[in-house]
């Protein structure tokens, strides 16, 4: 490969991406059991703007702004989400298979949801709680693993580990005790993941950590190169490892609470995803972590797609991300080969 | 620049590891820190690199003690080289010696124009600018320990620290490495390497430091230092340095191999 070719691929890449991505939006707005066309789509946006005759019908402008734009929106954001931070805590971590709930933002997520559930809480204060309860666990996970002997890295995996584990018996235990004829279906279809009935609350509610999280992943995204190859080349070269690393899995942490709460637990996103962009683009962050964001939206979009278009009920989430993430995985680790 | 090593003492809680270690360094010079494993040589590194803190003594570079300066101005000054090693993901060589710009960028921003110069100024002139889109990982072992030095070099430090640079090198690999070192040296690079061979050791280094037990065993010239009883007493065998070309070489030999061989000098 030479020089004037690499230069431009990966920029090229990321601009395919990014038209594919804005494609598959527009088509997914036309998918669904009550037909939208791409010129109602067009008409009721623009209607928003510069005032103009209605040719669509109440159902379909409030179907489009209450609902499925709102979910589209939310599937395209967590599935970024779920991929960046993935990509970021794989990084942080020197470790390949590192996920976005390696330090228990995902299990914290469902206890507060399962938590939620059990007191009979409005749907917004159960994404609240959720969002919280993950938060403070990963918290929880650095306050032990900065304290644990040894290697920091392998404390914070460790802590990880365990306070996760702890929550996970949590939810458990709230699922024991739940009234097995509503609140228990409940949690379990929670902890499935799911955008069904999303609201442009939820978007709302989302946008802003979310936001303050892909910010700094973005900026960072060359430091975090460095931080792949351990503390002491890291600092020897002018970096601060732990305060960048903390950073990192701050701005990891709040992107994954944040998706977690609104979609429930999406497993395999940001695992696989960021694998795939590393296929495409190499292991250079200034371009997977932008590969791995649009990468995460397409990918996340299209199998909402099929969660709501394939069967007359919904499939959750979870379920088809690891249907489809789990063999596609070993396909990846079966062909191998590195992009350089 | 010159560097300056003062009465430096270095503990583990309880667990003593250098103990007064005192030499210095100046520019175009090259040092070898010879000394059996786990003598506290990496330790020394680490402290001298700022990544340990020791428990006394100071470290001056061009006579300003390093503990004054932030992370970011020592690594303009020192550059830490370690012994070739696989990453966990494999970067390309180019990406893998620009990261060595990074203490020049502002703390948001990638490397641009002028870093990819320089980079590619540095391969260049290391002899490796045909490697610069190949991956790290599918690299030989003198390639990276290459790599390695050019991403030190774009550091704009003038003080590298090498890590065993020639462990597991082949034979030639390692003769090249040493060359590429002892050019840097004459440019005006301040050069310590740590190393298990008393041979290179004498032929490429202008000073060597012996450590034993975390202590100064022998500082000086490689004429000064170099002998049978150091290198004896250095590694725990018996061993007798015999000298070649007119002190040009000293090679070490043990000395159950030497006993009836003849023609030599010894030291």
């Amino acid at each position: 490969m030479n020089d004037t070719k690499s230069k431009w691929t990966y920029p090229l890449i990321l601009w395919a991406l990014g038209i594919a991505l804005a494609a598959a939006i527009v088509l997914s707005v036309t998918l669904g059991r009550y037909p939208i066309r791409l010129k109602e789509l067009c008409g009721i946006l623009l209607s928003k703007v510069v005032p103009m005759e209605p040719f669509w019908s109440k159902t379909q402008a409030s179907l489009l702004l209450q609902h499925r734009l709102p979910r589209i929106l939310l599937a395209c954001m967590v599935g970024c989400c779920l991929s960046a931070a993935g990509a970021a805590y794989q990084g942080v971590f020197q470790n390949p298979m590192a996920a976005p709930d390696i330090l228990g933002a995902s299990s914290g997520a469902a206890f507060g949801a399962a938590l939620a559930i059990l007191l009979h809480l409005s749907s917004s204060m159960i994404i609240l709680l959720a969002f919280s309860s993950s938060l403070f666990t990963v918290t929880l996970v650095i306050f032990f693993g900065e304290r644990a002997k040894g290697t920091r890295v392998l404390g914070l995996i460790l802590s990880g580990i365990m306070v996760s584990s702890l929550m996970s018996s949590g939810t458990s235990f709230i699922k024991l005790v739940a009234d097995p004829t509503d609140q228990l279906p409940a949690i379990t279809y929670w902890l499935m993941g799911s955008l069904n009935g999303s609201a442009p609350k939820d978007v709302l509610f989302a946008l802003f950590p979310m936001a303050l999280g892909l910010v700094p992943l973005l900026l960072l995204r060359w430091r975090i190169n460095i931080l792949t190859l351990g503390d002491a080349e890291a600092q020897s070269m002018g970096v601060n490892a732990r305060r960048l690393r903390i950073l990192v899995i701050l701005s990891a942490t709040l992107v994954t609470a944040a998706s977690v709460s609104v979609s429930g637990v999406i497993g395999w996103v940001g695992l696989v995803i960021p694998h795939l962009a590393r296929r495409m683009v190499g292991n250079n962050y200034r371009y997977l972590m932008p590969a791995s964001m649009l990468l995460g939206a397409l990918f996340l979009l299209l199998v909402d797609d099929v969660s709501r278009n394939l069967l007359a009920t919904e499939i959750p989430l979870g379920i088809l991300t690891s249907l489809i993430g789990a063999p596609f995985f070993i396909c990846l680790i079966m062909k191998g080969g590195d992009k350089v | 620049m010159s560097l300056e090593v003062r009465g430096l003492s270095f503990a583990y809680g309880e667990h003593s590891v250098l103990e007064d270690v005192s030499f210095s360094l100046e520019d175009g010079q090259m040092l070898s820190v010879l000394g059996p494993n786990g003598v506290g040589k990496s330790t020394l590194f680490h402290c001298i690199l700022g990544l340990l803190t020791p428990q006394a003594g100071e470290i001056l570079v061009n006579g300003q003690n390093i503990r004054l300066l932030s992370s970011r101005a020592l690594a303009q000054k020192i550059a830490y080289i370690p012994q070739s090693h696989s990453p966990t993901f494999n970067f390309s060589v180019l990406d893998m010696v620009l990261m060595g710009t990074t203490a020049q960028l502002s703390y948001f921003s990638a490397p641009g124009k002028p870093q990819l110069e320089s980079a590619q100024a540095v391969l260049e002139q290391l002899g490796i600018s045909h490697l610069a889109q190949r991956g790290y990982a599918h690299i030989s072992g003198g390639e990276r320990q290459l790599c390695l030095i050019a991403r030190a070099m774009v550091q704009q430090a003038r003080i590298l620290i090498l890590d065993e640079p020639s462990a597991n090198l082949d034979y030639g690999n390692r003769i090249r490495v040493m060359q590429t070192l002892r050019a840097l040296a004459a440019e005006g690079y301040g050069v310590i390497q740590s190393t298990h061979d008393p041979d290179q050791a004498y032929l490429y280094s202008d000073r060597i430091l012996a450590l034993s037990r975390g202590k100064v065993l022998a500082w000086g010239s490689p004429r000064d230092t170099i002998s049978n009883s150091l290198i004896s007493r250095l590694y725990g065998v018996e061993v007798e340095v015999c000298s070649l070309r007119e002190d040009t070489f000293r090679v070490c030999v043990p000395a159950a191999q030497r006993a009836n061989k003849k023609g030599v000098t010894l030291c």
